[in-house]
């Protein structure tokens, strides 16, 4: 390849496109205005959408890369541009969504000084990325940019960051891009051990009652095609974590609901009965084990896992396979023996049953004059086929809206699990749209995690984006407040909120908007928002002191699961 | 059981890295011990000896912690018994000691210990060994005659396998990286 003169900054362009990107969330300021200068000529080849605040822009690369697959790019400058990215690296960091970052940083002369807008980035940020690197010549760029979409994509991806110094994008140089496929010190994968797979493979054969625990490790590997088909040729029941969502439709047979602290009534109690668990992309997080001591004691585990550092980490695995998830399933496919387990499933069965009377029916189709976070979401599910795409925020309605939204196709679930970052939804669902145009998205906050990153209304009316937002209104940090109510005698402390009227924001916004208050409202409003072209905020006024059940206290052990206060 | 462990890092050489091996540790609460750096046998890897104190199930969660870091290479985990290791300790007691009497003469001797320079104020004294040993001499030395400065090194340490390891690693790498695509 003939190399170009150019300089650092429009390296730092050129290297992007090399890496096929067309999409950058970021926000300007001063030590990364020589980026933003080279920028402007790119404008045919590469969309750039200014948000309103940093860390719109790095939840928004996160949706943008959770429905696509592809890194979310992220521009912001030094100092607190850079400093506002933190949350974002966290959230990415836990979930393993694959970011590019990239800061401006004061030119390297003045590195360490206390100069204006300048603060240890690399420094912050070790702990929240998977690698982070200060350029501080022109000539590192492209290496370094080839290096972190590398790094970002492979393995468990991961969020990096790469710190310029200004100077390094003003000079000149020979400018020639290579891409990065191997690092000495970076294993992204094991090559699977058909050892490991054959040790699996025997336990699975073996199993009366087999359950499968599926995560977020089987989007990330494209490998829901895989896993459908080991379900159905073994027969075993599957139960997704809140990122594996979407991974297997809503109405597959075999798929028996959400694992977790308010996830499904079965899967939770039946993990204490299964004699062999198969955890597949997952890492048995805190919030789906309970009491750790009391889970899946009785249980062989089969762990299939690309990051070795997992195995072993919360529940001992007797057969790990440790590798990518697409790799590991095709040939555990090939080792175990076709099987149905009728009887176990119907068990499942029962205890959706149980549920549904005591739990789901009063939430989806309820009987009391307040409406329910439910209802709305069954609606939006309904009238969208089950094929929307849904972002949620965190909170009560991100536990609801998992628990009845329905989906037909991966990639269509988009929720800060790990992280639980509050004010994720407005701006992610800004990117899962960029990325999945055609597409119906929804965007679901409660009034309090709304409020946190409000301000993104601005980027989603300056570029009309099509992103359909209801606001569960409760008047109260509603998660916050249902502990209180449980395990704090209901000392509702600072958790009820004085909202300001949602309507009149959006409209000054210029965004279309209506706020439901009552159930014959309901249905028209959410057809109204779905007709309307362009974003619409939709507020739904709920309950104010609705709980969300089924629920595992903290501490106890996942068959002491309630589903009832 | 917590006991001593030495963890062996093998690592590319950069700007960093240091700090992102230490918030592994700082993190978990575990208090580092002893840390040595220094260049390997291999050109451009460099190799960081850590002594912690902690159970066997915290130290290998470290150890899989570590190797998630994108420049390092390799990490061990060794007790004691399983490596040769030995520290340096330099010791400064004044000078008038030494003429009043052979004690301190003695102690050196007895102690393995060495005299690394000689002033008209004040001694050098060199030992080589394990803490206890170093730190043995440090009491013998302070309590008679008072060491006006002391400083231990971090350890060094080697396995007790005829070949560094990390050499088969790097080969055993090289088919692991060729085999995924």
């Amino acid at each position: 390849m003939a190399t170009q003169r150019v300089s650092g900054s429009e390296a730092v362009i050129l290297s992007l496109l090399e890496e096929g990107v067309d999409t950058i969330f970021g926000y300007p300021g001063g030590a990364i205005m020589p980026i933003y200068d080279a920028l402007y000529d790119f404008d045919q080849k590469v969309t750039h959408y200014l948000t309103r605040h940093e860390q719109g822009a790095i939840h928004a690369a996160e949706g943008y890369a959770k429905v696509t697959g592809k890194a979310g790019v992220c521009f912001a400058t030094s100092g607190p541009g850079a400093t506002n990215l933190i949350t974002g690296l966290a959230d990415a960091m836990i979930d393993s969504i694959p970011l590019v970052c990239i800061t401006g940083q004061v030119a390297s002369p003045l590195l360490g000084t206390d100069a204006f807008q300048e603060s240890d980035v690399v420094g912050i940020t070790m702990p929240v990325t998977k690698w982070n690197y200060q350029v501080t010549k022109a000539e590192e760029i492209p290496e370094a940019i080839a290096k972190a979409f590398h790094i970002a994509n492979t393995g468990r991806p991961g969020p990096v960051l790469l710190d310029i110094a200004k100077d390094a994008q003003f000079s000149q140089f020979d400018f020639e891009y290579k891409k990065c496929t191997k690092i000495r010190s970076y294993l992204p994968e094991y090559p699977v051990d058909p050892f490991q797979v054959k040790a699996a493979a025997d336990i699975i054969n073996a199993a009366k009652k087999p359950l499968l625990l599926f995560g977020h490790g089987v989007v990330i590997a494209h490998a829901e095609e895989e896993l459908k088909e080991f379900v159905e040729k073994t027969g075993i029941p599957a139960a997704w974590t809140l990122l594996g969502l979407s991974a297997l439709p809503s109405d597959h047979p075999l798929n028996v609901g959400m694992l977790g602290m308010h996830g499904n009534y079965g899967p939770n109690i039946k993990t204490n009965e299964a004699d062999v668990i198969i955890a597949v992309g997952m890492r048995f997080d805190d919030r789906v084990t309970g009491k750790v001591a009391a889970y899946a004691r009785q249980a062989k585990i089969v762990h299939l896992e690309i990051d070795s550092a997992e195995v072993n980490k919360i529940i001992k695995a007797d057969a790990p396979v440790l590798g990518n998830a697409k790799k590991s399933l095709r040939m555990l496919i090939d080792n175990v023996n076709p099987n149905s387990h009728q009887e176990w499933l119907n068990e499942f069965k029962e205890c959706d049953k149980i549920e549904y009377e005591k739990v789901i029916s009063h939430d989806v189709f309820p009987k009391k004059a307040g409406l329910t976070m439910g209802e709305v979401v069954r609606i939006a599910s309904e009238k969208t086929n089950h094929d929307a795409v849904l972002v949620t925020d965190v909170g009560q309605q991100q536990m609801i809206a998992s628990r009845y939204f329905k989906f037909t196709q991966s990639r269509s679930n988009v929720t800060s699990g790990g992280l639980g970052t509050m004010g994720y939804a407005l701006p992610a669902a800004m990117g899962a749209k960029i990325g999945q145009p055609d597409r119906v998205v929804f965007a679901m906050a409660g009034d309090g995690g709304f409020q946190m990153t409000i301000q993104e209304l601005g980027t989603i009316a300056q570029y009309n984006l099509d992103i359909k937002i209801i606001v569960l209104n409760n008047n109260f940090l509603g998660m916050v407040r249902q502990w209180q109510q449980l395990f704090f005698e209901k000392r509702y402390s600072f958790t009820e909120m004085k909202n300001p009227d949602f309507v009149g924001i959006a409209k000054a916004y210029g965004l279309a908007s209506q706020k439901v208050t009552s159930r014959d409202q309901l249905e028209n409003a959410v057809q109204e928002m779905l007709d309307h072209k362009g974003p619409y905020v939709l507020e739904v006024v709920v309950e104010k002191e609705d709980n969300v059940f089924p629920m595992v206290p903290t501490g106890a052990s996942i068959s002491d699961i309630i589903l009832e206060p | 059981m917590k006991q001593e462990y030495i963890i062996t890092i093998f690592s590319e050489d950069n700007i960093g890295l240091l700090s992102r091996i230490t918030i592994i540790f700082t993190r978990r609460k575990i208090n580092i011990d002893s840390l040595t750096v220094s260049e390997s046998s291999i050109s451009g890897i460099f190799k960081f000896i850590i002594v912690i104190n902690d159970t066997a199930d915290r130290v290998e969660k470290v150890v899989g912690q570590l190797e998630k870091i994108v420049d390092v290479i390799k990490v061990y985990a060794n007790t004691n018994n399983e490596m040769v290791f030995q520290e340096i300790a330099l010791y400064k007691v004044s000078t008038k000691f030494l003429f009043e009497s052979d004690k301190v003469e003695t102690i050196i001797r007895n102690s393995g210990a060495r005299i690394l320079e000689i002033t008209r104020d004040y001694v050098v004294i060199e030992k080589t060994g394990h803490t206890e040993e170093t730190q043995r001499l440090f009491e013998e030395l302070n309590s008679s005659y008072g060491v006006t400065q002391f400083i231990r090194s971090g350890r060094v340490a080697i396995t007790k396998s005829s070949i560094e390891k990390l050499s088969e690693f790097l080969k055993e790498r090289d088919s692991m990286l060729e085999q995924i695509d």
